[in-house]
């Protein structure tokens, strides 16, 4: 991975220094709050329900053994002994006091992390595809360009102060396990006739209020171009995205208000103008990064059947939480953070430093989170998976539900963050309850659920295939339910299926939606499929059926 | 009179704003002039004795100012709010597109020392800071970072650099 020289050290010091600074000056009252929050929310740090919530970066979602170790220790001597992770690859620590962060911050400097522009109106966290470099349908490892993007856009003085947030993810793979289809920009590697590495680009995706799936500007844009375009798309959106209203502030409005060509006109056109001083990316550097993400010293293995003659337990979990590798002799393993009756991506400190020892031992002290809030470790040994799992269970992380409907993603909701409208956290429980079974499970197949407490979709509701998106109705939690969504290499927006059902109605409606699949599946067919065969009308009509008397 | 950081120094600003001192385009003051009257009226303020600036809003086009910005010795960007991060490109492309060399200042009322950093990096070498902001402070905050990911303005093409002074 990639490893700070001195330049990356003293930045990110000098960041916790300019912190420090704006947090005594606003505790010692020289700062207004109004002046305090656009510094703080650059730094990752928002003034939650209960306490502040501080968002720490984990760029394309790649972890040492060092830096898990820390963010555990961090989590047990500033917050309650856990942490939660995100969508976007993050992790949030929700209890820790404003005096405490710049400590915090010194802290995560010293494992090369650090909060640097997990909020606020500028660029994010670059996220990639968690298969990075081991997924045997990749083109090539985006990890090295996710990282000349974080260098390039981290305290960029142009774009300080977008009209909103802006997020970029980087595939290699057709697969887009990285939804890069439904961010700000999406990045897809491809080769040129001369075997040129390039990029696809997709502008305009977002979910959030009025989601969009991303419009392709440009087809293949060669690689030493890379940063010189990302300029000219966010120097467009800088002068002309919408600052009155911040509901329409997002570069996918102003993509739709000029329509997909006009914009790339406009973008081309600035890209064109701005070469003699933009950024070219030098070889120099690129292989420089490039030298960081060399594969590991794989061993020379042939492919085995670890699973003859072990548990039902253990066979289920390689079939469901483990991919395959693109070397022989190894696969991917998940850490499944979806434990039933846990909340989607908690995870303690005793587990982050337990993980921390058995990436040691059996994946290179690597471990990668993704963004469907479970963690990886990549490069496991067929031979080393069995103790890998058995190391996994006793902590806890290895329920073998990686793609099934507990595999749920939720956003924190109405029992931390201050924008949701509605709990998650309790929903989510009470459907891992009634979805208990992990064999039922297995029968009902790939099934995504994802789970937002509000409108801004941090949960990414738009594209589960069952979307839950938490409403308040007359001061009470009642959700509206989405079919058909999906990323994945193939991206659908879900279809609202009815009016939203309270609380407690929210398993059964799950329920009434699994059982119309049950009955109409084909042989083989995920519920996505079959929704796409048949449509809406068939699962709307039996959620309906009996609810005018349930509800 | 009023205090200006420029060019890393506390001095005595020799500027006048129209807005806030119509008087001062009698004389041969230097006059700071709003873009929207420096536009409508551009031969009789050429046709002045005295150094002239002009102000320009968030929304105003750079690409619209060609002899005005080549007779004028002093550009004064616009940053009403914290938020507000449209000056940050118009600075960016007045000195590398445009080819300004003159005094490029920031104003505004979120012209403070946590954003002061930026902006010179951006090509502003003047700040007229907001009311009661700290000028000592502010000059102290242009030595914040010593190494930068992006090439200054105007800069050299490192992508990482040490910054000097």
């Amino acid at each position: 991975m990639y490893r700070y020289d001195d330049i990356d050290q003293t930045l990110v010091a000098e960041r916790v220094n300019e912190f420090r600074d704006q947090t005594r000056r606003f505790l010692a009252g020289e700062l207004s709050e109004d002046d305090f929050r656009p510094l703080r929310l650059r730094n990752g740090l928002y003034i939650q329900r209960h306490a502040p919530m501080l968002r720490i970066a984990i760029p394309y979602g790649l972890l040492s053994s060092t830096q898990l170790r820390k963010l555990g220790d961090i989590a047990h001597r500033y917050d309650r002994d856990y942490g939660h992770f995100t969508t976007r690859q993050n992790l949030q620590l929700n209890w820790p006091t404003l005096a405490s962060v710049p400590d915090i911050l010194a802290e995560l400097a010293t494992v090369q992390m650090h909060a640097i522009q997990t909020s606020g109106n500028c660029v994010r966290n670059v996220t990639a595809d968690h298969l990075a470099g081991v997924a045997p349908d990749e083109l090539d490892d985006p990890r090295p360009y996710c990282e000349i993007i974080r260098q390039w856009a981290t305290l960029h003085p142009e774009f300080t102060y977008l009209p909103r947030k802006f997020k970029i993810a980087v595939t290699g793979s057709p697969a887009d396990r990285a939804a890069s289809e439904v961010h700000d920009v999406g990045l897809h590697m491809r080769r040129d006739a001369a075997g040129e590495i390039g990029f696809e680009v997709l502008v305009g995706g977002g979910l959030g209020r009025a989601p969009a799936i991303g419009q392709v500007i440009r087809d293949f844009l060669p690689l030493t171009d890379l940063l010189s375009y990302l300029e000219a798309i966010l120097r467009v959106y800088n002068r002309y995205g919408r600052r009155d209203n911040i509901h329409k502030a997002r570069i996918k409005v102003l993509v739709k208000s000029l329509g997909a060509a006009q914009f790339r006109d406009e973008v081309e056109a600035e890209w064109r103008a701005a070469r003699a001083d933009a950024p070219q990316l030098a070889w120099a550097e690129v292989e420089r990064v490039r030298a960081f993400f060399k594969p590991p010293p794989y061993e020379s293995l042939a492919d085995i059947d670890v699973t003859a003659d072990r548990e039902p337990e253990f066979r289920a979990w390689y079939r469901y939480n483990t991919r395959a590798h693109r070397v022989p002799g190894y696969r991917a393993a998940f850490v499944s953070l979806k434990a039933h009756g846990r909340p989607p991506g908690d995870m303690t400190s005793a587990q982050m430093a337990a993980l921390a020892t058995l990436a040691e031992e059996m994946s290179f002290g690597l471990i990668r989170v993704a963004h469907d809030q479970n963690l990886l470790l990549a490069d496991v040994r067929q031979q080393d998976l069995y103790a890998t799992w058995l190391a996994l269970r006793r902590e806890g992380l290895a329920t073998a539900n990686i793609g099934m409907l507990t595999d749920m993603i939720a956003c924190p909701g109405l029992d931390f963050c201050g924008l949701a409208n509605a709990g998650t956290i309790s929903v989510a429980r009470d459907i891992q309850q009634r979805f208990d079974d992990l064999d039922y499970l297995y029968d009902l197949g790939e099934i995504e659920i994802k789970m937002s407490g509000c409108m801004n979709a941090c949960g990414h509701h738009h594209v589960g295939h069952i979307g839950i998106l938490g409403v308040e109705k007359h001061g009470e939690e009642w959700y509206q339910i989405t079919l058909g969504g999906s990323v994945n290499g193939f991206t659908a927006l879900g279809e609202v299926i009815g009016p939203s059902v309270p609380q407690r109605a929210v398993p059964a409606t799950i329920e009434r939606i699994i059982e119309v699949y049950r009955e109409r599946r084909d042989e083989g067919e995920r519920l996505i499929d079959t929704y796409r065969r048949i449509g809406l009308a068939p699962f709307k009509e039996r959620v309906y059926a009996s609810r005018a008397q349930a509800a | 009179m009023r205090r200006v950081l420029k060019r890393r120094e506390i001095v005595a600003d020799d500027w006048r704003h129209l807005e806030e001192d119509p008087g001062a385009a009698s004389g041969t003051h230097s006059v700071i002039v709003p873009w929207k009257e420096l536009r409508a009226n551009f031969e009789t303020w050429s046709a002045r004795q005295g150094r002239l600036g002009v102000r320009i809003s968030p929304t105003d086009k750079i690409e619209d100012m060609t002899a005005e910005l080549e007779r004028c010795a002093l550009v004064a960007v616009e940053f009403p709010t914290p938020s507000e991060g449209r000056g940050y490109t118009q600075g960016r492309l007045l000195r590398a597109r445009c080819g300004y060399a003159g005094e490029l200042r920031a104003v505004g009322a979120a012209v403070k020392r946590d954003i002061i950093f930026a902006l010179a990096r951006c090509g502003f070498d003047a700040f007229e800071v907001a009311a009661g902001e700290d000028l000592e402070a502010c000059a102290q905050a242009l030595e914040r970072y010593t190494v930068a990911y992006q090439a200054g303005a105007p800069g050299s093409l490192s992508l990482r650099q040490r910054i000097s002074a």
